[in-house]
C-alpha cells in the first residue's frame, strides 16, 4: 500500500505530446502509437511536481499541481514512530490480558462466548492502541449551522478516549476548515433556507416511496430539469445519497465482461459499485495518464484474461477533486485517451460540482470542455449545494436507461423534498437565475481564498499537496503523534481542522485537510493560518525544502495583493 | 479506496492465520523458487513468442469496437415512466393530476404529513440548514444526530444505536461490516435487494434457504456442522450467519423468529434482523418482531431497519449490544464514507419516535385496519391474497398467470390504472428482473395506513373486485 503510493506520482517526469494526430494511426507506418509517450524509465524525481508541460497543448491554461516528495529522514521517522506504538501496543494488550490495565472495550455477551469470535483480534489492534488514544479529533458534535463558524458540543473523557462526558457547555465560534460547505450554502437564513422551509409545510419530509412506485413528486422532475440545464447535458437523474448514487448505478451500467479502470485514490463508493457490478477493475496510478493508456492499450489488444474474448466495453472512472490529495484530474487528457481508445468515462464531481470553474460547473468548466464529452457526469449535492444526495447527468438515453435500471430509482425512497428544494434554490442561485449576482460573487470569493490560502502556506514553508485551484488544502503532518497533537493545538486555538491518517491515507502521509469555503472572510482565513503558522512552528510541521517565494513582513501588507 | 485496500490487507493476514503450518512452509518454499526464476535465472523469459507487435497492438485498437454505453429502453418500458406526484404523498395524493386516496406510500402510521413532525422538523431547519456538509468523522455530527440514536436505543432497549442517511444503505453497509470473504451467510431465499446487495458486498459464502423453511435452514446448518468438524481449525474462524426481514417486503410474512433463536443457539449462529416493515408496526409498542414474538431483544445480534416507512422520515438505523454495534463506526462504509443524514430529517424521526411513545394505541389501530383489508381482499376473483393478517404492505397476485411476466405485469397494470380512475392509489411491486436472485411474482402492492378510514377500504376493495371483473375472466 504504502509502495503505491509512494510511486502513485511518477509522471512529473516531462513527456511531450506526440505530433501525430488523431488519424494518424492510419497513416501506415506509424512510429509512436501512444497519444502520451511513455517516459523511457520511471525514475524517482525529486520533486513531484505535476505542471501543464507534458500535454500543454491540451490546457487553455497554467495547471499547476505538486506533491513535493516526502524528506527521507521524516519517512525514516514516521516509521519508527509506527513502530513505537505498534510495540507499545503489544505491550499494553499484554498488560490487559493480565488484568493490569483495565480495558474498556465492549465484551462479547456471556451467552455468546463459544460462537465464533466477530471480530480477528489484529483488527481491533489499531483501533484500540492507536486510533482509541487520538481518537477525540473525529466525530466532535456541533450544534449550528456547520457554516464559516462552527459551535461544538464540549466532551471531556476520563478514560483516555474510551468514553466522552458533555459538560454541557458549548465551544462557541469555532472557525470551520472541516465542512465541505465550499460555497457556503450551509446557511440557517436567507433564500435558500426559506424556500426548504416552505417545501416543508407543503410536503412534509418524507416520500415513504420509491421514484418507481408513487414516489416521484413534481420537485424531483423539477430538480432534474435544472441539473440537466445546470450541467449543459440532456438529461440528468436525481438520488437520495452520494454514495449510493455511485454504488448502485455503476452496476447497472457495467457487468461481467466489460472492463472497469479505476484511479487507485477513487472514493469507497466508486470503489464498492465497481465491485457490485461484477466487471473486472484494474486500477491506475493516481492522475497518471501514461499508467492509464497503458492499462488501455494493453487491454483492447489483450482481450479479456484466458479467454482472449475482446471486452465488451470499458469504463474509466475519475474524481473531478481528490478529496484527500487536493488534486484535479487531468481531463483534457483522460478525455483525449477515451476518444483514441473508444472508453467510456465516468466522473465524479463530489468535490468538485460548484466548487470549480468559473461558472461552478465543475472540472468540465475548469478546463473549459465540452460535457457531453463526459459519458457520465455524475455529482453529489452533499457538498457545495448544502444538501444532501447525488446525481447522474449524460444523454438521455443513458437516463431513460438508467430510470428503467438503477437500483436506487427501484428499490430506495426517493428523496426528502426540502433537500430537493435547497438543491434547487442553491443551484438557481450559482448560475444566477434568481436574478442577482449572488452566486457569481460566492464563486469569485472562494477562488480568492483558495488561491490566498493556498500561497500563504507555502510561503509559511509547509508542505501542501494538490492543485493551486482545488480548494481541498492538505498539509502534510506524516507522524502518527503529530495528528492528535495537531487536531488538539488547533482547536485549541478555536479553529476547527480535520486530520486524517491510515487508512484513509497511505501509512506514512498522515495530513490535515482544510476545506477553503467562500463563506470565509480574509480575517478568518488570517486567524486561522496564524494559528496553522504557530502549530506548525510548535510541532515543527514546517517541512518543505523548497525554495520559498519571497516571505513578506507581517500582515497587513499582503491583504492588498489579492484584492481586485 | 484506502479502506477498501485495508480490508484486503486483513483478509490477508486472516488468510494467513487459518492456514496451517505445511501450507505456510510450502507457500514459502515457493515464493524463494518464484524469487530464483525471476531473478536469477537467465532463461526466464515469460511469453516471449505471444508478444504483440506496436503494429499489431494497433490495428487491434483500430478494430475493437465496444458495445454502446446502454442498450436502448423501449419506449413502452413499464419502469420509463413514472407516476407524477403534485403535492406531499401523503393519505390523500395527487397522482397525474388525479386526487386519490393512498393505498400505495408506506405511510403506515400517517406521520408524513403531521403537524407536530413538520414543526420540529421546521425548528431544526432554522437553526441547522439542510445540509451537513461533512460524513459523521468530520464535523458532520449534530447533537440531533446523538439524541437520535440514544432514543431509538431506549426505544428499542438496545445498548446502542447508529444511524444511516439512507434507509437502503444501512443493512447494506451493517452485512460486510461484519461477514467477510470465506464467512458464511445464511439467508432466506425472499430477502429484500438491499440485503442481497450487502451479501454481495460482503464476498462471503451465501447459502440459501427456502422462504420461512426452518427445516430447510436446520438441514444446511447440520452440513455446515459436518464440514465444521471436518476441518476444526478453519471452523474456529469462519464466521456464521443467518440473515433474515421481520416481515418480508416481498411476500408480506413474518420469520418464525423464536425458531431462529433456537438454531441460533444450536448452531452457534448469529442472527442479523431487517425490520424496515415491522419496525413501527408489529408489537404492542410497534418495537417490532421481536416484541410480537416476546423474543428477548439481546437475543437478536443486529436489528437493522429504515426510518423511511413507519417513521415517515428518511435514513436509517442499526441496533444492538454496544460489541457489535460500535463496529460499524469504523467500518460501515455507508456510514463513514459519507455525509451524515439532515438534521432536519433526523428531528422529523426523534418526533415520529416520541409520538409513537406516547400514543401506543395507534399500533393497535393499525393492526385493526391490516385485518381488515386482509379480510376485505379475500376471495376476489382471479386474484389471490399473500401476506399475514397484521402485515400492513400486502401483495395481490395473479391467481392463474399467463406465464409470460410482462403480459402479467401488463394486466396488473389495467387493474391499478383502473382503481386510479377512480381515485385510489395503489402500484404495482417493482423489481429489477435481471438482478433479483429469486424474483417474487407479479404482483399489486396494497399498503395499509391508520389514516384509511372504513369508507376507504370498502370504496378501494370494491375497485379493485370490479377491476378484476373487468380484467381477469
Ligand atoms: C468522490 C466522492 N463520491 C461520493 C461521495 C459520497 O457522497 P455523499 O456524502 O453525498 O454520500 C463522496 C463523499 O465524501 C466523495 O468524496
Ligand atoms: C476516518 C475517516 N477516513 C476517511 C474518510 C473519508 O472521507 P471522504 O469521504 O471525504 O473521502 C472518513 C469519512 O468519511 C473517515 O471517517
Amino acid at each position: 500500500m504504502t509502495e503505491s503510493s509512494g510511486s502513485k506520482l511518477l509522471n512529473g517526469e516531462a513527456c511531450q505530446r506526440t505530433l501525430r494526430g488523431k488519424n494518424a494511426g492510419k497513416n501506415g507506418f506509424v512510429k509512436n502509437h501512444c497519444v502520451f509517450e511513455h517516459p523511457r524509465k520511471y525514475r524517482r524525481p525529486t520533486e513531484r511536481s505535476q505542471n501543464a508541460a507534458p500535454n500543454s497543448s491540451l490546457y487553455k491554461k497554467p495547471f499547476s499541481e505538486s506533491f513535493e516528495e516526502t524528506p527521507l529522514l521524516v519517512a525514516v521517522l514516521t516509521y519508527m514512530g509506527y513502530g513505537i506504538l505498534t510495540i507499545f501496543g503489544y505491550f499494553r494488550d499484554f498488560l490487559r490480558h493480565w488484568n493490569i490495565e483495565k480495558c474498556h472495550i465492549a465484551h462479547e455477551r456471556e451467552q455468546q462466548k463459544d460462537f465464533v469470535p466477530l471480530y480477528q483480534d489484529f483488527e481491533n489492534f489499531y483501533t484500540r492502541n492507536l486510533y482509541m488514544r487520538i481518537r477525540d479529533n473525529w466525530n466532535r458534535p456541533i450544534c449550528s449551522v456547520p457554516g464559516a463558524k462552527v459551535d461544538l458540543v464540549e466532551r471531556v473523557t476520563h478514560n483516555y478516549n474510551w468514553t466522552f462526558e458533555h459538560t454541557g457547555k458549548v465551544v462557541k465560534d469555532v472557525i470551520n476548515m472541516g465542512s465541505y460547505n465550499y460555497l457556503g450554502f450551509a446557511e440557517n437564513t436567507g433564500a435558500c433556507a426559506s424556500a426548504a422551509i416552505e417545501t416543508t409545510h407543503a410536503y412534509g419530509v418524507g416520500v415513504a416511496s420509491t421514484r418507481c412506485e408513487i414516489g416521484n413528486l413534481d420537485i424531483h422532475e423539477e430538480l432534474e430539469q435544472l441539473v440537466a440545464r445546470f450541467l449543459g447535458v440532456e438529461s440528468s437523474m436525481a438520488f437520495g445519497m452520494g454514495f449510493a448514487t455511485n454504488s448502485m448505478n455503476i452496476p447497472p451500467l457495467t457487468g461481467k465482461g466489460c472492463l472497469i479502470l479505476s484511479d487507485e485514490l477513487n472514493h469507497a463508493s466508486l470503489v464498492l459499485g465497481a465491485r457490485l457490478s461484477g466487471s473486472t477493475i484494474r486500477v491506475f496510478k493516481h492522475n497518471n495518464m501514461q499508467s492509464l493508456e497503458k492499462l488501455l492499450r494493453d487491454a483492447i489488444a489483450h482481450g479479456q484474461p484466458r479467454t482472449h474474448r475482446p471486452w465488451k466495453k470499458i469504463l474509466i472512472v475519475v474524481e473531478g477533486i481528490y478529496s484527500m490529495e487536493g488534486s484535479i484530474v487531468r481531463l483534457p487528457e483522460v478525455i483525449a485517451l477515451k476518444k483514441r481508445y473508444k472508453a467510456y468515462l465516468y466522473l465524479d464531481e463530489a468535490h468538485s460540482i460548484g466548487a470549480l470553474g468559473p461558472n461552478g460547473r465543475g472540472v468540465v468548466d475548469y478546463f473549459g470542455l465540452d460535457p457531453k464529452d463526459v459519458d457520465i457526469m455524475m455529482g453529489t449535492f452533499t457538498k457545495s449545494f448544502g444538501a444532501a444526495g447525488g446525481y447522474i447527468g449524460g444523454r438521455k438515453e443513458l437516463i431513460d436507461y438508467l430510470r428503467c435500471h438503477s437500483h436506487s430509482a427501484l428499490y430506495a425512497t426517493s428523496m426528502s423534498p426540502p433537500v430537493a428544494q435547497q438543491i434547487i434554490s442553491s443551484m438557481k442561485i450559482i448560475m444566477g437565475e434568481d436574478g442577482s449576482t449572488l452566486g457569481k460573487d460566492r464563486l469569485r470569493q472562494l477562488s480568492e481564498n483558495t488561491t490566498y490560502f493556498r500561497r500563504k502556506l507555502r510561503e509559511m514553508g509547509f508542505i501542501i499537496y494538490g492543485n493551486d485551484d482545488s480548494p481541498v488544502v492538505p498539509l502534510m503532518l506524516y507522524m502518527p503523534a503529530k495528528i492528535g497533537a495537531f487536531g488538539r493545538e488547533m482547536l485549541k486555538r478555536n479553529i476547527g481542522t480535520v486530520v486524517v491518517g491510515f487508512p484513509a491515507t497511505p501509512i506514512i502521509e498522515s495530513r490535515a485537510r482544510f476545506c477553503v469555503s467562500a463563506a470565509h472572510t480574509r480575517e478568518m482565513l488570517d486567524t486561522a493560518l496564524r494559528a496553522i503558522s504557530e502549530v506548525g512552528d510548535l510541532l515543527q510541521l514546517k517541512y518543505s525544502r523548497r525554495e520559498r517565494p519571497l516571505s513578506t513582513p507581517g500582515w497587513t501588507y499582503e491583504e492588498s495583493l489579492l484584492q481586485d | 479506496m484506502a479502506a477498501g485496500q485495508q480490508w484486503v490487507l486483513v483478509e490477508m493476514v486472516q488468510a494467513f492465520y487459518e492456514a496451517p503450518a505445511y501450507h505456510l512452509i510450502l507457500e514459502g518454499i515457493l515464493i524463494l523458487w518464484i524469487v530464483r526464476l525471476l531473478f536469477f535465472s537467465k532463461t526466464y523469459k515469460p511469453h516471449e513468442t505471444y508478444k504483440l507487435t506496436e503494429k499489431e497492438k494497433e490495428d487491434l485498437i483500430e478494430e475493437w469496437q465496444p458495445e454502446p454505453l446502454v442498450p436502448p429502453v423501449s419506449k413502452d418500458h413499464p419502469s420509463l415512466n413514472y407516476d407524477v406526484v403534485t403535492g406531499p404523498p401523503s393519505h390523500k395524493i395527487i397522482i397525474n393530476g388525479k386526487e386519490c386516496t393512498n393505498f400505495a406510500s408506506f405511510n403506515f402510521l400517517g406521520l408524513l404529513d403531521s403537524d407536530r413532525v413538520k414543526d420540529k422538523a421546521l425548528a431544526s431547519l432554522k437553526k441547522y440548514g439542510v445540509g451537513t456538509c461533512g460524513p459523521r468523522g468530520f464535523y458532520g455530527t449534530f447533537d440531533v444526530h446523538l439524541e437520535l440514536e440514544s432514543r431509538l436505543a431506549k426505544f428499542m432497549r438496545t445498548e446502542e444505536a447508529i444511524i444511516y442517511s439512507y434507509g437502503f444503505a444501512t443493512i447494506a453497509s451493517a452485512i460486510p461490516a461484519y461477514s467477510k470473504r470465506g464467512d458464511i451467510i445464511f439467508v432466506d431465499e425472499a430477502a429484500c435487494f438491499s440485503i442481497q446487495k450487502g451479501l454481495q458486498a460482503s464476498r462471503s459464502f451465501i447459502k440459501y434457504f427456502k422462504h420461512n423453511d426452518m427445516e430447510d435452514l436446520e438441514r444446511l446448518l447440520k452440513e455446515q456442522e459436518l464440514e465444521d468438524q471436518k476441518n476444526p481449525r478453519k471452523a474456529r474462524v469462519t464466521r456464521k450467519f443467518i440473515v433474515v426481514e421481520g416481515l418480508y417486503i416481498n411476500t408480506a410474512d413474518v420469520c418464525p423468529l423464536p425458531e431462529l433463536v433456537r438454531l441460533k443457539y444450536k448452531y452457534k449462529v448469529r442472527i442479523f434482523l431487517e425490520e424496515s416493515m415491522s419496525f413501527g408496526v408489529l408489537g404492542e409498542h410497534g418495537k417490532g418482531v421481536t416484541e410480537h414474538f416476546g423474543v428477548n431483544i439481546d437475543d437478536i445480534d443486529l436489528i437493522s431497519a429504515n426510518m423511511e416507512n413507519a417513521v415517515a422520515s428518511i435514513g436509517g438505523f442499526c441496533c444492538g449490544r454496544s460489541f457489535v454495534i460500535d463496529h460499524q463506526r469504523l467500518s460501515g462504509q455507508g456510514y463513514c464514507f459519507s455525509a451524515s443524514l439532515p438534521p432536519m430529517l433526523a428531528a422529523a424521526a426523534i418526533e415520529a419516535l416520541s409520538i409513537m411513545e406516547e400514543d401506543p394505541e395507534i399500533f393497535s389501530v393499525l393492526k385493526r385496519r391490516c385485518s381488515q383489508v386482509h379480510q376485505a381482499l379475500q376471495g376476489i376473483p382471479g386474484l389471490k391474497l399473500v401476506g399475514v393478517p397484521f402485515s400492513p404492505a400486502l401483495h395481490l397476485q395473479l391467481e392463474r398467470s399467463s406465464g409470460c411476466r410482462s403480459s402479467d405485469l401488463q394486466l396488473l397494470r389495467s387493474i391499478v390504472d383502473h382503481c386510479l380512475d377512480r381515485h385510489v392509489a395503489l402500484t404495482v411491486a417493482r423489481y429489477l428482473e435481471k438482478e433479483e436472485r429469486f424474483m417474487p411474482p407479479p404482483s399489486i402492492r396494497v399498503v395499509v395506513t391508520v389514516e384509511q378510514t372504513d369508507e376507504d377500504i370498502q370504496k378501494a376493495v370494491s375497485c379493485i373486485r370490479e377491476a378484476a371483473s373487468i380484467f381477469l375472466r
